[in-house]
């Protein structure tokens, strides 16, 4: 009884100092700008993000010495403006991202769902394949998908929804496999409720929260994997703009010293994943506390 | 020995403050009490009623949301709260040792029952590790460990609940303290077990003039082992004094309602009595008194004004304002 | 124990199995796995050529049972680009991966634990809040991309460190730097929440109950309980390094595994990328059996039981 009091406490405090409420402005902020960007890139960009003009390469950032007004940020080694890029590329990391992170979300709850309340030979199957496919790193398996399908926007887009679908579920097995022995369940089978019924009724509802803090969670992980496939070169193929092969051209230019071609579109993709990674802790602790463990 | 009791409280009181500094839960609230050396107090209540809480203020361990905002203790004399932190130290596990509940846990699992037992003599006694380990055995001899040689090497999963709790028990007194104090020390035991460690207890006491203070929900216990009980209820004592007299005429309704609230065999009743209602939330307790949503007897100055700490006699004190009739003399 | 690893080793084989099949599944399923045996620039008869050699019209079990016996014998390809037997190059090449993976590991727990244990000692304190920063940073920013910021920084900027290739320290110095970045964090963030479990525990309190001196309590009783999952996840992570250094290796090109694989992509040289996730894979199943069995024999619960 002692031990159980102070480890409530323990939590408690903890709880009740971290942050204490910061709601995430900041965070929103960005996520809602770059959600805004990508949606208006058309109209925001200053250039066609695709076509340079090479008596244009390698301008600077207006700042600097040798820059301009009309190249905002600089230009790149083929003279494409790359403020232009950069907002082109934020629409492609935003869709990318969340669409992956959304279909991932889906299968992967549903997967995780079946997997643990079915329990039996559906539970072993799904698990066996899970585990195995959590043993590759994300990286390396998504590379060897991109190698064997090609690269194109579409295909990126499932590869990250087949590596990463089984992060949902197993967290969303494990929350299953706990809720399953909750007293509402329980009542609901002795009530004589379909399978189906509970799970969609019952279960669904319930995992969601992890559902969501996780996406949060992994929206920052897509976007990461996603310029790293994109700066190998079996992302998103050119002349899209996506910042990860925007840093691949940029490596380019960098013994030369052009430093923004590389600093600018990491600082994006950092500002993007930085905020998903607050949001996400912040979520994570508002919808439910035990949840610290993701 | 002196008549100066070996512990004394007076008004002491303990209270949580959540982070932003708006919720105040009072855990111990203006409690006072002695006890003598040698002899044995039960403190009894329901959980959140402040008994652990009350015995960690004692120790000075609390986390550190808690602040103990009032009151003195005094221990052989000595005034624990103007202690420096390097001193409650030397007293802790010396001159006042601590058994917890669950012994299992309270066993490190990566370190030998050997190193456990001794570790207090090392550190206190500056004991060496070759006597210390030796001790130690004898330690567990007195605690009546089988085969001690062979059991100090051992690791804690490798025990019985029972022969866990009796580690802890070695360990408590490894250094002769003169207080022990012990956290429902039986509940996670079997009951077979309880009965011998209860004795266990007593003989230790006998042999090493210790005193004891036993936190517990079982008044079976508190009637069995203790000389004096204290009742708290929403972190005040409400009643307190010897056990022989309130458990004869309880003068606090709480105490009252405790005592029936034990089935007894070939009672004829046909319901088991409870009492009604539920301990109140500690951070917004009721006004006045905190007993008088559930007690029987409550009238309109118990809803209005906390009741005083009243003496029935010699050591003996209740919270009530209509105390029930305290025997004569 | 015995049973304990006998259990382990038959999961990590039903995963090696699984692994294999997972590989097998998607080339063939996916489009003509023949484009992909073939070297780029190959002509219809050598398309069909390779029809025969690896039987792509018969059953696919029958394929699998090929694909699984040949791996089996060690035979994972040959690489169109170097002419020679892809696991003869993985091996070659592992050894600059296992330095580096080392060199990285060892920043990430020589930062992280000490950070994480102060985290948690002094917890919601300054050092936490700092620690926490940290953690999120760590997390945030991609690896290759605190190589490159090294690269800019260090060779372009101030000339000290030399941007690509190994066979100095200084070379390491930043390819280890951007790997172990990110694990550091991780590091950091668990030794920290287990670091806070143990404080929590009843052991933990019991031993201040003892009156032992905080540094004892902590540098003894708290240290090697929290440690034990941070071990284990470093153990895991070094293989996991190893395989995602891809990123790392590429921009510093750096000679291991990883650019390897880069090359593999670059080149079309597809056996190469087949090879290297699996034998990717299969080192991470095997290192987390290794890690499983180590656990057996510390952990006195495991290893005086059953």
């Amino acid at each position: 009884m002692n031990g159980s009091r102070s480890a409530t406490l323990t939590v408690a405090w903890r709880l009740a100092t971290f942050r204490s409420e910061g709601f995430p402005t900041i965070p929103l902020a960005i996520l809602g700008l770059l959600l805004f960007v990508a949606v208006f890139a058309n109209v925001l960009a200053p250039h066609d993000p695709e076509v340079g003009r090479l008596g244009e390469r390698f301008h600077p950032p207006f700042w600097q010495q040798g820059g301009s007004e009309t190249y905002l940020l600089g230009t790149d080694h083929l003279g494409r403006d790359v403020l232009s890029r950069l907002l082109f590329g934020a629409r492609v990391s935003i869709v990318v991202g969340f669409t992956a992170v959304i279909v991932a979300g889906i299968i992967g709850t549903a997967l995780g769902i079946l997997s643990g309340y079915l329990g039996g030979w559906v539970d072993q199957v799904i698990m066996r394949f899970t585990d195995t496919w959590l043993a590759l790193p994300a990286l390396t398996f998504a590379i060897f998908l991109a190698a064997v399908v090609g690269p194109s926007e579409m295909n990126i887009v499932i590869i990250l929804v087949v590596v990463y679908w089984t992060r949902y579920a197993r967290v969303i097995r494990g929350e299953v496999l706990s809720l399953k022995e909750r007293d509402f369940v329980r009542l609901a089978i002795v009530a004589g409720c379909s399978k189906w019924t509970i799970m969609k009724r019952h279960i669904l509802p319930n995992v969601l929260n992890s559902a969501i803090v996780l996406g949060t969670l992994m929206l920052g992980v897509v976007v990461v994997t996603e310029a790293a496939l994109s700066f190998l070169g079996v992302g998103v193929p050119p002349p899209k703009p996506a910042w990860g092969l925007m840093l691949a051209d940029g490596k380019k230019g960098l013994m030369a010293g052009y430093w923004w071609l590389t600093v600018l579109p990491g600082c994006c993709i950092m500002l993007m994943v930085l905020s998903a990674n607050l949001l996400g802790d912040w979520l994570r602790v508002k919808l439910d506390p035990q949840l610290r463990q993701l | 020995m002196s008549d100066a009791p070996l512990l004394e409280l007076r008004g002491l009181s303990t209270h949580y403050v959540s982070a932003r500094g708006t919720r105040v839960v009072r855990a111990v609230d203006d409690v006072s009490l002695s006890l003598a050396a040698g002899s044995t107090l039960g403190i009894v209540g329901e959980s959140g009623s402040g008994k652990s809480t009350l015995a960690l203020t004692i120790l000075r361990l609390l986390p550190p949301a808690a602040r103990i905002t009032g009151g003195e203790i005094r221990f052989e004399g000595e005034d624990l709260l103007a202690k420096s932190d390097g001193e409650m130290r030397r007293i802790r596990g010396k001159r006042i040792a601590m058994i917890l509940q669950d012994p299992m846990a309270s066993l490190n699992p990566l370190f030998t029952i050997g190193d456990q037992v001794s570790e207090p003599l090392r550190v206190h006694e500056g004991v060496g590790r070759r006597r210390a380990w030796s001790r130690a055995r004898d330690l567990m001899k007195a605690v009546r460990i089988p085969a001690p040689e062979t059991r100090v090497g051992e690791y804690p999963h490798q025990m019985s609940g029972g022969m866990r709790q009796r580690i802890v028990g070695a360990i408590a007194i490894s250094c002769a303290p003169r207080l022990l104090i012990a956290d429902e020390p039986t509940t996670s035991l079997d009951l077979t077990i309880q009965a011998q460690y209860l004795n266990l207890l007593k003989e230790l006491q006998r042999q090493h003039q210790l005193a004891l203070i036993f936190i517990t929900h079982n008044l079976g216990i508190v009637a069995k082992m203790c000389d004096q009980v204290a009742v708290m209820y929403a972190g005040r004592l409400v009643e307190w004094g010897p056990v022989t007299r309130i458990f004869d005429a309880p003068a606090h309704p709480y105490t009252r309602a405790l005592l029936e609230s034990i089935p007894r065999m070939g009672d004829g009743r046909a319901r088991l009595t409870a009492i009604e209602g539920q301990p109140p939330d500690l951070a917004a307790p009721p006004p006045g008194c905190a007993f008088h949503p559930r007690c029987p007897k409550a009238i309109a100055q118990c809803r209005e004004q906390a009741p005083p700490e009243t003496s029935l006699g010699p050591r003996h004190t209740v919270r009530c304002w209509l105390p029930g009739p305290a025997p004569v003399g | 124990m015995k049973r304990y690893i006998v259990k382990r080793v038959g999961y990590a084989l039903v995963s090696l199995v699984l692994l294999s099949i997972t590989i097998f599944l998607f080339v063939r399923l996916t489009g003509d796995p023949a484009v992909l045996l073939v070297e780029p620039g190959a002509s219809q008869a050598d398309l069909d050529a390779i029809h025969q050699q690896f039987g792509l019209d018969r059953p696919l079990w029958v394929q699998y049972g090929r694909f699984a016996s040949s791996l089996l014998r060690g035979d994972l390809g040959h690489s169109f680009y170097y002419r020679t037997p892809v696991l003869e190059l993985y091996l070659s090449r592992l050894p600059s991966s296992l330095l580096l993976a080392a060199a990285a590991m060892t920043f990430s727990l020589v930062i992280g634990i000490p950070t994480g244990i102060i985290a948690a000692v002094r917890v919601n304190r300054w050092w936490d809040s700092a620690g926490k920063i940290f953690a999120l940073l760590g997390l945030s920013l991609p690896s290759f991309w605190v190589g490159l910021l090294l690269i800019l920084f260090f060779s372009v900027y101030l000339g000290w460190l030399p941007s690509s290739g190994s066979g100095t320290a200084a070379h390491l110095v930043m390819p280890a730097f951007a790997l172990g970045w990110y694990f550091a964090a991780a590091h950091m963030r668990l030794t920290r929440s287990s670091m806070l479990d143990v404080l929590g525990s009843e052991y933990v309190k019991l031993a201040r109950l003892k009156g032992l001196p905080e540094a004892l309590v902590i540098g003894k009783h708290a240290f090697k309980n929290a440690l034990i999952p941070v071990l284990t996840l470093a153990g895991i992570n070094l293989v996991i390094m190893v395989n995602v250094a891809v990123v790392v290796e590429t921009v510093f090109a750096w000679p291991g595994v990883g650019r390897l694989l880069y090359e593999g992509i670059a080149f079309r040289d597809f056996p190469v990328v087949q090879a290297t996730v699996i034998l990717g894979g299969a080192m991470i199943v095997i290192v987390n059996l290794l890690v499983d069995i180590l656990y057996a024999l510390i952990d006195p619960r495991i290893r005086l039981d059953r």
